[in-house]
Order: structure tokens, then C-alpha cells, then sequence
């Protein structure tokens, strides 16, 4: 008989405790599952908001503008730029961007801010710049007015109509000034982005800043964003050594970090369940070895080895854990794959926030395979942990005494 | 032809200061095809000796040769292995394996020597043919009787083809139609196979069955005669 098949069989001597052992752990793998893929799908929901809302997943620049964010460190994307970027699997959009400080000044107020020099059609399919023009009228393609955001129109008295002149050092240090109507008004819903500063066509702001056709950022979107590290890197080999290549996170690590601080809570959670159902599985293979302790002394009497015997005993222990999960993946992905096609609507108090952020209002679920592989690694440490006990147990026990007993 | 010999054997329990001797300065010999009892009051020492004989205890001293191997000199690992190729053993509380059938039982101990299938299937057929069991193949412990199992329990001795088998009081939990009979099996496997049967007992019915009766008191060897 081998080992793994008396495991086997030793398992359903007492059915009924197995059952609820079992049943203890598929309701912990589970509760953590759907956990996971709340927490999971949230945060891909947030990167994927913060993402669309200005940064984009993957930036490209001149390997020197990052750190100086000057306007000289710009290049010139040429006519084969974005056909490369668009031809990299996983890649859904890329637009340019030129973004650079400068003065603005309305005679009576001056104030330092960003032009941000866009693409207004192919801005707008990501970003969505134009729902958040309160006056006025969003850019058209070669536009020559500006859009300005809300904290620095009302700071400088600035309405739809008016000018403005715009005073800033542009390409190799010449000057650059030029007068802008205003053709809107933006009102974002975060104060740090009514605060960014400007935005006109590209077009204009190369002229203004006489960089002509080059640019400072190329904006891209993925569709898979787990495979965002594989996009940058096809996208870096494709482009060679001239430019730089930056991710989302790596643009904006504090929101990666918040997202590791909010996980790092939810461990703390999984883990209490975890060890109140450890000890559970813990409680049944005492039991187990303690109704066996004479039986497995006859095994050692009649010649079996003792590393034997705990081979048999760690199967056993295995089984437990590998049914808990096998049933509880088996009950629980049903359920994920439904709330993944179907988010649970948030309640008006919190929705209203939400919906303000311009984001919709539910709480997500994600798929992803972390969700249950963290899952498996969980259990699988548990299973070993409690195993320690009948390893010692085994290793230890007294043959004479155990055969007298 | 020897097939066990002791030699000054020890086996002191110091207990809460008082020293129980529960082996006294025992020396003995066994030989091939003997059927024996050893008899005595509780206490007297019966347990230990077959234990140590068995390999399952140490002395405190003296020697036990089983073969031409000193069994007391081997490390613990060794020993699991002598006992699984040297010794069967029956136990008094039958001790089968209650998740294997009563086939799978006695295949247990020719697993454990990776012995061929073919041959494993075969001689446990044939022995539980002979003790009796052939309908009851796959039979769990659970389903057979007290009797039926300790049947079991003598062919999973006699699977490894050991040397000698060592019985605890094998027929204290029988009733006496089921004494009879496994005694008569075990009488019955002992002149055909020719292996050495050890026994202990307190019952003269089973005493009556042996060939050579050792009666020990106080951990020593007072009377040792051979029967007809
Ligand atoms: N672990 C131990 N510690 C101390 N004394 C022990 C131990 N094991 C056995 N003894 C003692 O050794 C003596 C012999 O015991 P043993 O069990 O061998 O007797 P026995 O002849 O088999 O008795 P019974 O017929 O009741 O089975 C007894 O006095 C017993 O109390
Ligand atoms: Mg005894």
C-alpha cells in the first residue's frame, strides 16, 4: 500500500471531524479569496483612475527631463515614434505632451504654473479633459486659447474672454512670450490639480516655447496593466538608449505605497483567520495522533521506519489543506467571477465622493491570479507549520511505553 | 540449529528508588521449529523478556543473539530493520491496521521489504488460506472477529518469513473455541513452515498446546521442560 493511498484512508476514519476541519478552511480560504479580490480589484480600479487621470501607465521622455524637468531635455518624436509605441502588444493609445513653467500675468497679478501643451482629441479619450470645463469651451485641435484651472483664474481675477500674457525661457535659453485668450475654465475635483496650471494645443505651446515639434512626455495606455512591466520593456528595447521610460508607479510611488500600507492591513486580517483555522487543523491531527499513538508504535514494532510513518502522517495533514482550498477556490470563483462582471453598487453617502472624483461608485473585484495563488502559499505554510507537531511527535515518542500503554 | 541464544540477561527499572528486576540473570536458548511457552504470575517478567527478545526494548545487560547478529549491540535504526526481516510479532490486542483489509494487512509487512507484487499477493493468499481466512480477503479489521483478526495478526507475523515469532499473551482477549483454534493454527504453521513460536501465557489450555514450557518467577527462570 502506498503512503499517500493509507493517508488517504486514515483521513476518513473519523468522517465527520475531517468534514468540519475541511469545512473550517474552505470558509477561510474563502473569506480571504473575496477579501483579495475586493482589495485587488480597488486597487486596480484606483491605479487605473489615477492613471486616466493625468499620468497615463507609461511615459516616455528624454532621459535627462525627469530629474531636470527642463525644457530643454525634449526630443522630437519623428513620424515613426507612435507607430512603434501603438505596435507593442498591450498598447492602446499614445499621445505627446510638453509641459513646462511659466509666468502668467494679467498686469495686475502674476503667478508661476505649468503650461501643459496637449493633443485635445486623443487628451480627451483618456483623461477626459473636457468634463471638467466649467466655463467656457474645451480646446479644439490647433486652438490658440488656454484653458485654465479653477484656483488660478479665481487667484487672478480671470474669466472666459479675457487674456493673458505668458512670460518663460523656452528652447536653449530663448525667450518666450506670448498673449492667450482664455477659452475655459477647469474645475477638477482635487485642489492640487485646480492648482497645475494651463493648457493649450501643442501646437501653440511649441511655438512658445521654440521647441517646434519636439515634446517632453509621450502619454501611453495599456490594456493589461499587470503586464505593465513587459510593456515598458518592449517599449525601452524598441526605442533604444535615447529615451527613458517610466511607469505609473514609478512617476507617482506614493500611491503604490498607500496601496502597500492598505494591503499590509489587510494581512494582518487574513492572518488572524488563517491562525484561528491553523489551530483548528492543529486541534483534529492531535487528536488523530493521540487515538493512534499505540497503533503507530506497532507500525514501529513490526519494522516500519519512523520516516515513514511521518511521510504518511504529512499526507495526511496535506489533504486537509489541499481539499480546504480546492473546495473553497471551487466555491468562492463562481462568486468572484460574477462580482468581477457585476460590482456591487456603494452606498449614496459614499458614492456622492466617489462620483465628485468623477469615478463610478462600486466596489470592484478582481480575478487576478495573486488573489488565489496567496491563497495556496497561505494554507500551504499552515499545513507545514502543523506538521511540526506529529514530526516531533513521531520523532520523539517512546516505543516501550506507547507498546504498554 | 540455535536460533536465539541469552546470555545473562539483565533488566533493572529503577523506580522512585526502589529497584524492580523485572529481568533477573536470564540465559536461554531457542532452536529452530521449537513451540514454547513461557508461564509465570503478572509481574514476573514475561513482557520484558519477549520484549527485549523482540528487539523492541533494551537490556540493561547481557547479550541476545538472534542469527549470529548481538542484537543488543545494533543502533535503533538497525533494529527496525532486524525486527522487519528477523521477527514476527503477534500482540495480545490483535494491533491490526484498521484502514488496510486483512489481505492488505499482511502485505504490509512485504511492502515494507519491497518485495515483488507477484510474490507479495501470493503468499498472502496462501496465508490466509491456511489460517483460514481465504474468503475474507478484503475483509477491514473492523468486520472480523476477535478471533478472525489474531488469525490475521499470525499471518502478518509469519509474511516476512522471519526467524521466530514472538506472542504476548496472544489469546488473553479470545474466548476458548477461538484460543483452540488460532493454537492450532499456530501448532499447524510451526511444522510446516518450521519457525519458531514464543509465546506467553496464563492460560493451561494454551500451556498444554506447547512443547517446551519456561516458567519464570521474579524475573527468573525457576522450571524449563520440554513436553512428550
Ligand atoms: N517501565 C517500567 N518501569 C518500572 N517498572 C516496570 C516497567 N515496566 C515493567 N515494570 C515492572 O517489571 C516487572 C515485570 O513486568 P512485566 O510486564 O514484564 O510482567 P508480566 O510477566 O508480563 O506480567 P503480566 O502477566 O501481568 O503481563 C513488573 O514488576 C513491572 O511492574
Ligand atoms: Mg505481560
Amino acid at each position: 500500500m502506498k503512503t499517500y493511498k493509507m493517508a488517504w484512508r486514515n483521513l476518513w476514519r473519523n468522517k465527520r471531524r475531517t468534514l468540519i476541519t475541511v469545512a473550517a478552511v474552505v470558509f477561510a480560504v474563502f473569506l480571504s479569496t473575496f477579501m483579495s479580490s475586493m482589495q485587488e480589484g480597488t486597487y486596480s480600479k484606483m491605479i487605473e483612475n489615477t492613471v486616466s487621470f493625468y499620468s497615463g501607465y507609461i511615459q516616455v521622455h528624454h532621459p535627462g527631463y525627469w530629474a531636470s524637468r527642463s525644457i530643454n531635455d525634449v526630443y522630437a518624436p519623428g513620424p515613426e515614434f507612435f507607430k512603434k509605441i501603438d505596435e507593442t502588444p498591450n498598447v492602446t493609445l499614445s499621445f505627446p505632451r510638453l509641459e513646462s513653467f511659466t509666468l502668467l500675468s494679467t498686469g495686475e497679478n502674476t503667478k508661476a504654473a505649468a503650461l501643459i501643451g496637449i493633443d485635445p482629441v486623443k487628451e480627451n479619450k483618456v483623461t477626459r479633459l473636457s468634463q471638467w470645463v466649467e466655463a467656457g469651451k474645451y480646446l479644439e485641435p490647433g486652438d490658440d486659447g488656454l484653458l485654465v484651472a479653477k484656483n488660478i483664474a479665481k487667484q487672478m481675477s480671470l474669466n472666459v474672454g479675457d487674456t493673458m500674457v505668458l512670460l518663460s525661457t523656452g528652447y536653449h535659453g530663448s525667450t518666450s512670450a506670448a498673449l492667450f485668450p482664455i477659452k475655459g475654465i477647469l474645475n477638477f475635483p482635487s485642489p492640487q490639480m485646480n492648482n497645475i496650471g494651463v493648457y493649450a494645443d501643442i501646437t501653440k505651446a511649441g511655438e512658445f516655447f521654440s521647441t517646434g515639434d519636439m515634446i517632453t512626455s509621450t502619454v501611453i495606455m495599456v490594456d493589461d496593466y499587470t503586464k505593465l512591466n513587459h510593456t515598458k520593456q518592449d517599449i525601452g528595447k524598441k526605442l533604444g538608449n535615447d529615451y527613458s521610460v517610466m511607469t505609473w508607479d514609478e512617476m507617482q510611488p506614493e500611491i503604490m505605497q498607500m496601496i502597500e500600507q492598505d494591503r499590509a492591513g489587510a494581512v494582518i486580517m487574513k492572518a488572524i483567520i488563517y491562525i484561528v483555522i491553523g489551530f483548528g487543523i492543529l486541534g483534529t491531527i492531535i487528536m488523530m495522533m493521540s487515538e493512534r499513538r499505540k497503533e503507530l508504535a506497532i507500525m514501529v514494532a513490526v519494522g516500519m521506519k519512523r520516516g515513514k510513518i511521518i511521510k504518511t502522517l504529512f499526507f495526511e495533514t496535506l489533504y486537509i489543506g489541499f481539499l480546504g482550498i480546492v473546495l473553497g477556490f471551487l466555491l468562492s470563483t463562481p462568486i468572484m467571477l460574477w462580482l468581477v462582471q457585476h460590482p456591487i453598487p456603494l452606498p449614496d453617502s459614499m458614492a456622492e465622493v466617489y462620483e465628485k472624483f468623477g469615478f463610478e461608485a462600486k466596489l470592484f473585484f478582481s480575478l487576478h491570479y495573486p488573489v488565489f495563488m496567496n491563497q495556496i502559499w497561505t494554507v500551504f505554510a499552515i499545513t507545514i507549520g502543523v506538521f511540526l507537531y506529529p514530526l516531533v511527535t513521531v520523532a520523539r515518542f517512546k516505543l516501550i511505553q506507547t507498546l504498554r500503554s | 540449529m540455535k536460533v536465539i541464544d541469552i546470555k545473562d540477561l539483565y533488566k533493572i527499572y529503577e523506580d522512585n528508588e526502589a529497584e524492580v528486576h523485572a529481568v533477573d540473570g536470564i540465559s536461554l536458548s531457542f532452536n529452530e521449529g521449537e513451540f514454547a511457552a513461557i508461564v509465570g504470575p503478572s509481574g514476573s517478567g514475561k513482557t520484558t523478556l519477549l520484549n527485549i527478545l523482540g528487539g523492541l526494548d533494551k537490556p540493561t545487560s547481557g547479550e541476545i543473539t538472534i542469527g549470529n547478529v548481538k542484537i543488543n549491540e545494533l543502533p535503533p535504526s538497525k533494529l527496525i530493520d532486524f525486527r522487519l526481516h528477523n521477527i514476527g510479532f503477534v500482540f495480545q490486542a490483535y494491533n491490526l491496521i484498521p484502514v488496510l483489509t486483512a489481505k492488505e494487512n499482511v502485505e504490509f509487512i512485504m511492502d515494507l521489504q519491497g518485495r515483488p507484487k507477484a510474490e507479495k499477493e501470493k503468499r498472502t493468499r496462501e496465508l490466509l488460506e491456511q489460517v483460514g481466512l481465504g474468503d475474507r480477503l478484503n475483509s477491514r479489521p473492523n468486520r472480523l472477529s476477535g478471533g478472525q483478526q489474531q488469525r490475521v495478526a499470525v499471518a502478518r507475523a509469519l509474511a516476512s518469513r522471519p526467524k521466530f515469532v514472538l506472542a504476548d499473551e496472544p489469546t488473553a482477549n479470545l474466548d476458548s473455541k477461538s484460543t483452540e483454534n488460532l493454537l492450532d493454527i499456530m501448532e499447524k504453521l510451526n511444522r510446516e513452515e518450521n519457525i519458531t513460536f514464543i509465546f506467553s501465557t496464563h492460560d493451561p489450555r494454551v500451556v498444554k498446546k506447547a512443547r517446551r514450557v519456561i516458567t519464570i518467577e521474579d524475573g527468573k527462570v525457576i522450571k524449563d521442560e520440554a513436553i512428550r
